[in-house]
């Protein structure tokens, strides 16, 4: 008796959104509008014919990278991008380490935590090449502008994520170092820092090899590195060279790569 | 030497958590906090180092009104105020030696304590701590590498090495087994005689208080309502702390006759 009622019971989950006209219509407008936005993008099939050539001549580029003849240039290239993006994530992490700490909602008072997360919030709206472009304009062009524009994407990036993960930590322990009677540096340096130590070394790591693909982006624009190389040999239609200062920066980064990840291993 | 005066904690949620609490604990004397989950015993021994800010109120210690300090004198009397946790709160990345070393950050420097360079005669009563609760082979393990009567005793080797007056100790058992919560609970009160300290548990394991303390304290919603000797602890007087429960209650035997009084007590060591 008592299975008959319970078979006659059914269950489905609730759906995200309660109202299925709302549920229909948010689903039926986002269709129309990909519809309509793909037509805007008039797609022209002959250039598309004609770049295919052009890529077919990357490729061939790339089947025979050419190392030899701007050896020079860009093995200059890549020690000032390397110099670049060494020096740019340890001026950032060492700035982006008070920023952090004041954008942490429970260590800072309200006013430095606005201001730090303020700070944070410009340096994550301004885009890598468009602070490059900003920091040519003022410094001219060469490694500087590089320098300054990979610390203030470094500060956005890492203050960041540290003050995540001190709003993140276990607040006991901070609560037995202050009852200790221990200063507030003591407090960070015994409370917080072991917490937050093996993410802050993995994500400097990480910023580390994006620091060095930026600095070939940056470059471009005439912030120093090897983007200025780069972009020289796609003018001169050196695809070959191109290839072999692609090659490199892809041995580079993922060398990078593979060593972060052994030293991430270690600290955890 | 502990004087807590009409003390009064209210959250910024508005919840009250004590209304005008008072208490007296003389030198030496251990005493255990009981009361129902909310009664306000974290609050109000978080009220006596600061940890929490009374709304109002005095808390004075050894003749020191610890409410009206700046941050630094604060910091100095708290080092007079040792202090032990549910969870252990130990710091878990640093080993056994630095956590029981934190004990002395209100005495040393910075740089010193950054550094790790503790005075020579810091580090020799640390390592005595450690042998006294058996934890001396531990002292490079790193604290989540040890057990949970283990941590604990890496946490009250930290409060003593402040060489405090007083201990505040919030609910040191409940994350520990029966048999491991009565050896922590011997320790400290040991340790209390030993070092002729005052020590304020809370507890909400009222067998276990029974067991140990010489007075206990029952609050319920901000308010003390009991004060004595733990064989006054009558079933009217845990009604009035913990509300209706028929206390007496023993379970019936497979002959319906009512088992051992000692049966009693070990229920009552389960109550939460």
């Amino acid at each position: 008796m008592t299975g008959v009622a319970a078979a006659a019971r059914r269950w489905t989950a609730p759906p995200l959104i309660a109202d299925p006209w709302l549920r229909r219509g948010l689903a039926l407008g986002a269709a129309v509008y990909l519809a309509l936005a793909l037509g805007t993008l008039s797609v022209s099939w002959r250039r598309v014919w004609e770049g295919l050539d052009r890529g077919a001549a990357f490729l061939v580029g790339f089947a025979r990278p050419d190392f030899v003849s701007r050896w020079v240039e860009i093995s200059e290239g890549i020690l000032e991008s390397l110099v670049m993006t060494v020096v740019a994530t340890a001026i950032g992490i060492l700035l982006s380490i008070p920023v952090g700490l004041g954008a942490a909602r429970n260590l800072a008072p309200r006013p430095v935590y606005l201001l730090c997360r303020g700070l944070v919030a410009a340096s994550r709206t301004l885009q890598e090449v468009i602070v490059a472009i900003l920091f040519v304009a003022m410094f001219g062009f060469g490694p500087l502008a590089g320098v300054l524009t990979l610390s203030f994407a470094t500060i956005g990036f890492l203050a960041k994520l540290l003050a995540e993960d001190i709003e993140d930590t276990d607040p006991a322990p901070a609560e037995a170092i202050r009852a200790t009677g221990a200063s507030w540096l003591q407090l960070l340096n015994y409370g917080i820092q072991p917490q937050v130590m093996p993410r802050l070394i993995g994500l400097s790591l990480y910023r580390l090899d994006i620091n060095f693909r930026e600095s070939a982006v940056i470059g471009i624009v005439g912030a120093g590195g090897v983007g200025a190389t780069l972009n020289t040999a796609f003018d001169r239609y050196e695809y070959a060279t191109a290839a072999a200062i692609l090659m490199t920066i892809i041995a580079i980064v993922m060398a990078a790569e593979y060593a972060s990840g052994l030293i991430r291993r270690r600290v955890q | 030497m502990l004087c807590v005066e009409r003390l009064v904690k209210q959250y910024p949620t508005g919840d009250t958590a004590l209304r005008g609490v008072a208490l007296e604990v003389p030198a030496g004397q251990v005493l255990a906090l009981i009361g129902p989950s909310g009664a306000g015993k974290s609050t109000l021994i978080r009220c006596v180092n600061r940890l929490v800010e009374p709304t109002a109120g005095r808390v004075v210690l050894e003749g020191e009104d610890v409410t009206a300090l700046g941050p630094a004198a604060l910091r100095r009397a708290r080092r007079r105020m040792g202090m032990i946790f549910q969870e252990f709160a130990l710091v878990e990345r640093l080993s056994v030696m630095e956590n029981v070393l934190s004990g002395r950050l209100g005495y040393v420097g910075f740089w010193r304590s950054w550094f790790r360079r503790f005075p020579p005669a810091d580090v020799e009563e640390a390592f005595r701590l450690l042998d006294r609760v058996e934890l001396t082979e531990c002292c490079d393990k790193r604290a989540d590498a040890l057990s949970g009567g283990q941590r604990q005793r890496v946490g009250i080797a930290r409060a003593l090495l402040q060489n405090p007056r007083i201990l505040l100790v919030d609910e040191p058992t409940a994350s520990l087994d029966p048999k491991t919560s009565r050896q922590i609970m011997r320790l400290i009160c040991e340790l209390c005689r030993e070092r002729k300290l005052a020590a304020l548990i809370n507890m909400h394991d009222v067998g276990l208080a029974r067991l140990f303390v010489e007075r206990i304290v029952g609050l319920r919603q901000g308010t003390i309502v009991y004060d004595g000797s733990p064989d006054g602890l009558t079933p009217e007087v845990l009604t009035t702390i913990y509300g209706e429960e028929d206390w007496a209650e023993r379970r019936r035997g497979p002959g319906g006759e009512e088992e051992e009084p000692e049966v009693d007590e070990q229920r009552l060591a389960g109550l939460t």
